[in-house]
């Protein structure tokens, strides 16, 4: 299972407590993880990424295993942990306004 | 007995002000969608327990909710808001051509009769319509591409469409107001509309009487003569009494002319209300007074409405959406400022209490009337 942390607001917005757990077929992508989160709390389509160019929005960023991924392809496979479940994926909102 | 309730957007969640038809004890709800940014909350006319708020944020965009029971919960409906076809560009703020770039959603306007049926203004301007309950959103795509988008360029606020107007007489006629291209009406249900500019004059563009370009902010209309409308413009209060084909200026007596805000009594479509501002430099009311302006003369002539009202050191704004209208009897006027003051009248602007003073800075209100 592929463990996602969501930050709070939109654990609020999707009515989610804690980690969310996710099945996903490998290869595991942030794109994949992405695409079955969505597809499991449909509220959140839209707010990660842009819906028309699933560009990551400006202020999100993706961490994990102490590595900012949110540079990466989406298309590039997650650390090896993040697959296995050992470590999550981080969705992070970045720290802005003062 | 009738009944009253306010829909605050803030900048920091919603909240919703009750009270009965004397608007004395006032209890309040919220935040509702607590951090977020909500722009406009608006009930239908035809279901007034059905209610559309706009919530977005830098980080994760737009969301749509929707209640169906006055407020109390919610429901997260569709955000897809795509433009049609190939988006082209408008001006960027430096005169270059930037590609339109859904933002966020300024304004709702649920439709007259029915439910499912909503209106939205966003930016990078442009209106979109829902006919399932905000599940799914179109846009007009006549408005963008009439000819004149590409030469619009945004007003300080960003290139917003916030003003959306539904003409009750005449089902296929709306008006729209965007900042800062101007005002534009559609005779044929959005399929093809025209700039409706004729009179506006403007020095802060190039050709100061130009079809497209001026900052407009905020239009109203009293539904008994939809063919005439208050405009304040980001300078000048403006009539037009042929549906926008022609406006004269009306600021007659006004201590300054800039400012966001403009709504009509319910009863008396001649008496109008503005918050006038000292300048776009100075977004606070002139001398620190916080005062409400009335013309019961459909403009020129102008009183000062301060009963109830910080007369020194108040130095805050009151944004576009963010004055409204009850149709009680005894006309009550609402409005929001960004110090986070909800102001109440229930004389029609005689006298005023402050419902709430320390809310995030106030984006919008809207009071519905209820029975």
């Amino acid at each position: 299972m592929i463990r996602v942390v969501l930050p709070a607001h939109l654990r609020t917005l999707a009515k989610i407590q804690g980690e969310v757990l996710l099945e996903v077929a490998p290869p595991v992508t942030l794109r994949s993880v992405l695409d079955a989160l969505e597809a499991r709390y449909p509220t959140l389509s839209g707010t990660i990424r842009d819906h028309v160019t699933q560009q990551r929005r400006p202020f999100v960023r993706f961490f994990a295993c102490e590595q900012d991924l949110s540079h990466d392809s989406p298309d590039s496979p997650l650390p090896e942990a993040v697959a296995a479940g050992s470590e999550p994926l981080l969705i992070v909102g970045a720290i802005a306004g003062g | 007995m009738s009944r009253v309730r306010v829909l605050v957007g803030t900048r920091k969640g919603a909240f919703i002000l009750e009270a009965d038809g004397k608007r004395e004890n006032w209890t309040v709800s919220g935040p509702h969608f607590a951090g977020w940014e909500i722009y406009h909350l608006k009930g239908s006319p035809a279901d007034p327990n059905r209610i559309y708020a706009s919530q977005s944020s830098g980080w994760s965009g737009q969301v749509v909710q929707r209640s169906n029971d006055g407020g109390t919960t919610w429901e997260v409906v569709g955000n897809k808001f795509i433009y049609d076809g190939t988006p082209g560009t408008h001006q960027w703020y430096d005169g270059t051509p930037h590609p339109w770039e859904f933002k966020r959603v300024w304004h709702f306007e649920p439709s007259l009769n029915d439910p499912d049926t909503v209106y939205a203004g966003v930016e990078d301007a442009a209106i979109f319509r829902s006919t399932d309950g905000g599940q799914n959103w179109a846009e007009m795509p006549g408005l963008r591409g009439h000819g004149t988008g590409p030469k619009w360029q945004p007003g300080a606020g960003g290139l917003c469409l916030h003003t959306i107007l539904l003409d009750p007489a005449e089902a296929k006629r709306m008006y729209i107001a965007i900042s800062a291209a101007g005002a534009f009406r559609t005779d044929d249900g959005g399929a093809s509309w025209k700039p409706i500019n004729k009179g506006l004059r403007s020095q802060y563009i190039p050709d100061p009487n130009a079809e497209v370009g001026h900052c407009v902010h905020r239009i109203a209309m009293h539904r008994s003569r939809p063919n005439t409308l208050f405009m304040q413009k980001h300078w000048d209060v403006m009539r037009t009494d042929n549906a926008g084909d022609e406006w004269t200026e009306v600021s007659g007596n006004l201590p300054t002319d800039f400012g966001f805000v403009i709504d009509v009594h319910a009863h008396e479509p001649e008496t109008i209300y503005v918050v006038p501002i000292k300048s776009d430099a100075e977004h606070f009311p002139l001398e620190g007074k916080l005062r409400v302006y009335r013309s019961r003369a459909g403009g020129n002539e102008w009183e000062a409405l301060t009963n109830g009202l910080p007369q020194s050191d108040c130095y805050v704004n009151v944004l576009r959406d963010s004055m409204s209208i009850d149709s009680l009897d005894s006309c009550g006027v609402y409005f929001g400022t960004t110090g986070g003051q909800v102001y109440a009248s229930a004389d029609a602007g005689d006298t005023w209490k402050a419902i709430v003073h320390d809310l995030p800075a106030v984006l919008s209100v809207e009071v519905q009337t209820l029975q």
